[in-house]
C-alpha cells in the first residue's frame, strides 16, 4: 500500500523536476531498489549471526527469505540501472558504473548461496553453512565495493567521473520522493518477505504435521 | 596458545603429508598453470598493455581454485573430519592447518610460474612478488573455508568454482592494479585489508561449517 | 554422566530422534538398539557433540579430550599409515607418550606388522582395528561406539571383547548394537529405539 503510494507519487511529483528529463525519474526507482537489496542482504547476514549464535531453526528461514529478497531486487537493480545506462548514456551496460559493477559481484555472490544451499541436505549444518556464507556476504559489499573503486585508476584511464545529474542541491520536493520511494521500496520488500515467510513457515507445519501423523 | 600452534602444527604436518603421499594435487598445479600461460599466449593474439600480467592473475587463481577443490576431499570423503571435531583441538586449528597447507603448494606453484611468465611474457617487478603473497594468503584463508564448506554437499567440484571466483574478484583487482600500476602501495594496502577482514572472519567462522 | 530430556534431532523435515529421555550413571553400560535408520547413529553423534539437538536437553558430563568415538566408517586416513594417523591423533589428544602407546595399541590388536602401510591397503576388518586403536588411543572414560564387532572376523570380536571386558571398570559406555545378547553382562541398562 505504502509502496502504491509511493510510486503515484514520485511519478505524479517527477514531472515537477521535468528539467531533468524523463530518464531523471528512474533514479526515483533504482537507487531505492538499491538500497533496499542492500538493506536485505544486511538483514540476512544479521538472521545469519543470530543463527549462529542461537542455533534457533527459525533464523535459517528468516536469514534465507532475506537474502532470496536480496537477490530479487538486486536482480531488479542490475535492471532497472541498466535501463537508466541505456537512457543516460545509450549502452546496456557501462563497466564505469561502479555501483552496477558491484551488483553484478554480489548477485554472482548470492546466487552461489543458492547452489550452496541445493547442495546440501537440510538440517542444522546446511543452516550453519549458509548462516556463515551470508556473513561473507555482507562482509564483501564493501571489501567489493572499494575494490572496483581502486579499478577505475588502471581499468579507465583517463577522465573517469561518470556522474548523473541528480543535480547539486537536491531540491525538497525531488528529496521527498526519493525518500517516499525509498519507504515505499523498503515496505514492499518487507511485505514481500513477511509474505514469502509465512509461505514457508506454513509449509514447514503442514509437513511437520504430516510427519507427526505419519 | 602453543598448544593451538602445536595442533595446526599437526594438522598442516598431516596435509604436507597426504600430499607426499597422494602426489596429485601438486603435480596437476603446476601443469595447469604452465597449460594455462601458454594458452594465454594464443589468447592475446595482439599485444595489448598489461593483458599479459591481468592473465597472470587469472592464471594464479584458477591454479589455486583446482587445488582448493581438493583441499577437504580426504576428510569429508572418509569421513575424517568427524574425528579432527571431536579431538580436543580449537576447530579453527583444522582451517589453519589447511591454509597453511594449501598455502605451500601455492607458493610451490608460483615459484615455478613466475619464472615461467617472466620468460614467455615480460619481466615482473618486486610489488608483483608481494602483491601474490598477499594474494595467497587471501586465497588460502577464505579458499580453505569455502572448500569446507563445498565438500559437506554434493557436486563439490561444481560448487566451489561458483563459491570462489566471486570472492576472488576484489583479490584480481589488487594483483593486476599492484602488477600494472606505477604506485602499487595501495593496491597492495587493500590486498593487507582484504586479507585481514576475511582471515578473522573465516577464523571466527569455521567451527560453524565444521560442526552441525 | 550422561542425561537427556525429551532430546530431539531433525533433518529439515526428517525427526529422527523423537522426545527421547535417557540417563547413564558414571561407570554405566547402556546397549542401544533399534533397526536400521531408528537413530542409533544419529544418538551417538548428538552425545558425542557432532550434532547440537534440534530440541530438548542434553548434559554430557564430559569433555572432548576424555571421550571416544567409534563411528560407522574407521574415520581414518587412507593414505597414511597406522602409525601416522596415530601419531596425528595422538598429538591432537596430548597423548603423553604417544609413540609407545600407539605401538603397543597396534600391537595389541594386530597391527604391528602392517604398521607402516597404507591403510588404504587394508581390509575392512584391519581398518576396524585400526579404528578401535585411535578410539582408546588417548584412554578416554567416556566410550560411545557405533556397532563395534561390525566388519571384525573371529579373532578381532574376540579381541574386542577382550578388551570391553577389561575396560570396563570405571568407564562410561554407550553402544549401538545389532547383537545386544553378546554385550548383555556387560550392560547396566538398555534403551531401545523405535
Amino acid at each position: 500500500m505504502l509502496l502504491g503510494g509511493g510510486v503515484a507519487l514520485a511519478l505524479l511529483w517527477a514531472p515537477e523536476d521535468a528539467d531533468q528529463g524523463a530518464s531523471q525519474r528512474i533514479f526515483y526507482i533504482h537507487v531505492p531498489i538499491a538500497l533496499t537489496a542492500y538493506a536485505m542482504f544486511g538483514w540476512g547476514a544479521w538472521k545469519a549471526l543470530r543463527l549462529l549464535g542461537k542455533r534457533e531453526e527459525r533464523y535459517d528461514l528468516e536469514s534465507y527469505t532475506a537474502v532470496h529478497m536480496g537477490v530479487i531486487f538486486g536482480v531488479l537493480t542490475l535492471v532497472s540501472g541498466s535501463i537508466w545506462a541505456r537512457a543516460s548514456w545509450g549502452v546496456w551496460w557501462d563497466w564505469r558504473d561502479n555501483q552496477l559493477v558491484l551488483f553484478l559481484i554480489l548477485f554472482l555472490f548470492y546466487s552461489a548461496y543458492f547452489m550452496l544451499r541445493y547442495s546440501l541436505a537440510p538440517g542444522a549444518s546446511r543452516a550453519n553453512i549458509s548462516a556463515v556464507y551470508a556473513l561473507f556476504g555482507v562482509v564483501l559489499i564493501p571489501v567489493s565495493f572499494l575494490a572496483i573503486r581502486l579499478a577505475e585508476s588502471f581499468l579507465h584511464p583517463g577522465p573517469v567521473v561518470l556522474t548523473r545529474d541528480v543535480g547539486e542541491n537536491v531540491p525538497g520536493s525531488m528529496l521527498l520522493t526519493f525518500c517516499v520511494c525509498l519507504a515505499g521500496m523498503l515496505a514492499l520488500a518487507a511485505a514481500l518477505y513477511r509474505s514469502e515467510l509465512l509461505g514457508k513457515r506454513v509449509d514447514a507445519r503442514l509437513r511437520e504435521l504430516r510427519e507427526a501423523l505419519a | 596458545m602453543t598448544g593451538y600452534l602445536r595442533d595446526v602444527a599437526a594438522l598442516a604436518r598431516k596435509d604436507l603429508l597426504l600430499e607426499l603421499r597422494g602426489r596429485d594435487t601438486l603435480p596437476a598445479m603446476l601443469l595447469f598453470v604452465v597449460a594455462m600461460l601458454v594458452a594465454f599466449r594464443f589468447a592475446l593474439p595482439r599485444e595489448v598493455e598489461g593483458a599479459a600480467e591481468g592473465l597472470l592473475w587469472v592464471a594464479i587463481v584458477f591454479t589455486a581454485l583446482l587445488g582448493l577443490t581438493r583441499a577437504f576431499v580426504p576428510e569429508r570423503e572418509q569421513g575424517v573430519l568427524d574425528a579432527l571435531v571431536l579431538a580436543p583441538a580449537d576447530r579453527s586449528a583444522i582451517w589453519l592447518g589447511k591454509v597453511i597447507a594449501v598455502f605451500a603448494f601455492l607458493v610451490a606453484v608460483e615459484a615455478i610460474a613466475v619464472p615461467a611468465f617472466w620468460i614467455f611474457f615480460a619481466p615482473l617487478g618486486w610489488a608483483t612478488v608481494a602483491a601474490i603473497l598477499l594474494a595467497n594468503v587471501g586465497i588460502c584463508t577464505v579458499g580453505a573455508l569455502l572448500a569446507a564448506m563445498a565438500a559437506a554437499g554434493r557436486a563439490r567440484e561444481l560448487l566451489m568454482p561458483l563459491l570462489f571466483l566471486p570472492l576472488a574478484i576484489p583479490i584480481v583487482i589488487g594483483g593486476v592494479g599492484a602488477t600494472v600500476v606505477a604506485e602499487p602501495g595501495r593496491y597492495l594496502g587493500f590486498l593487507a585489508l582484504y586479507d585481514a577482514v576475511f582471515a578473522i572472519l573465516a577464523w571466527a567462522t569455521f567451527e560453524y561449517v565444521v560442526v552441525e | 554422566m550422561i542425561r537427556a530430556r525429551a532430546l530431539e534431532k531433525r533433518y529439515g523435515d526428517r525427526r529422527v530422534l523423537r522426545g527421547l529421555d535417557l540417563s547413564v550413571e558414571r561407570g554405566g553400560f547402556l546397549l542401544v538398539t533399534g533397526a536400521n535408520g531408528s537413530g542409533k547413529t544419529t544418538l551417538l553423534r548428538v552425545v558425542a557433540g557432532l550434532a547440537a539437538p534440534s530440541g530438548g536437553e542434553l548434559h554430557v558430563d564430559a569433555e572432548r579430550a576424555r571421550l571416544g568415538f567409534l563411528a560407522h566408517e574407521p574415520l581414518v586416513y587412507r593414505e597414511l599409515t597406522p602409525l601416522e594417523n596415530l601419531d596425528l591423533f595422538g598429538r591432537l589428544y596430548r597423548v603423553p607418550e604417544r609413540r609407545e602407546r600407539a605401538g603397543m595399541l597396534l600391537e595389541r590388536y594386530g597391527l604391528w606388522d602392517v604398521r607402516h602401510e597404507r591403510a588404504g591397503t587394508f581390509s575392512r576388518g584391519m581398518l576396524q582395528r585400526l579404528a578401535l586403536c585411535r578410539t582408546l588411543l588417548h584412554e578416554p572414560d567416556l566410550l560411545l561406539l557405533d556397532e563395534p564387532f561390525n566388519a571384525l572376523d573371529a579373532g578381532g570380536a574376540a579381541l574386542l571383547d577382550a578388551e570391553l571386558a577389561e575396560l570396563r571398570e570405571g568407564r562410561t559406555f554407550l553402544v549401538a548394537t545389532h547383537d545386544p545378547q553378546r554385550l548383555a553382562p556387560l550392560a547396566t541398562g538398555r534403551l531401545a529405539l523405535a
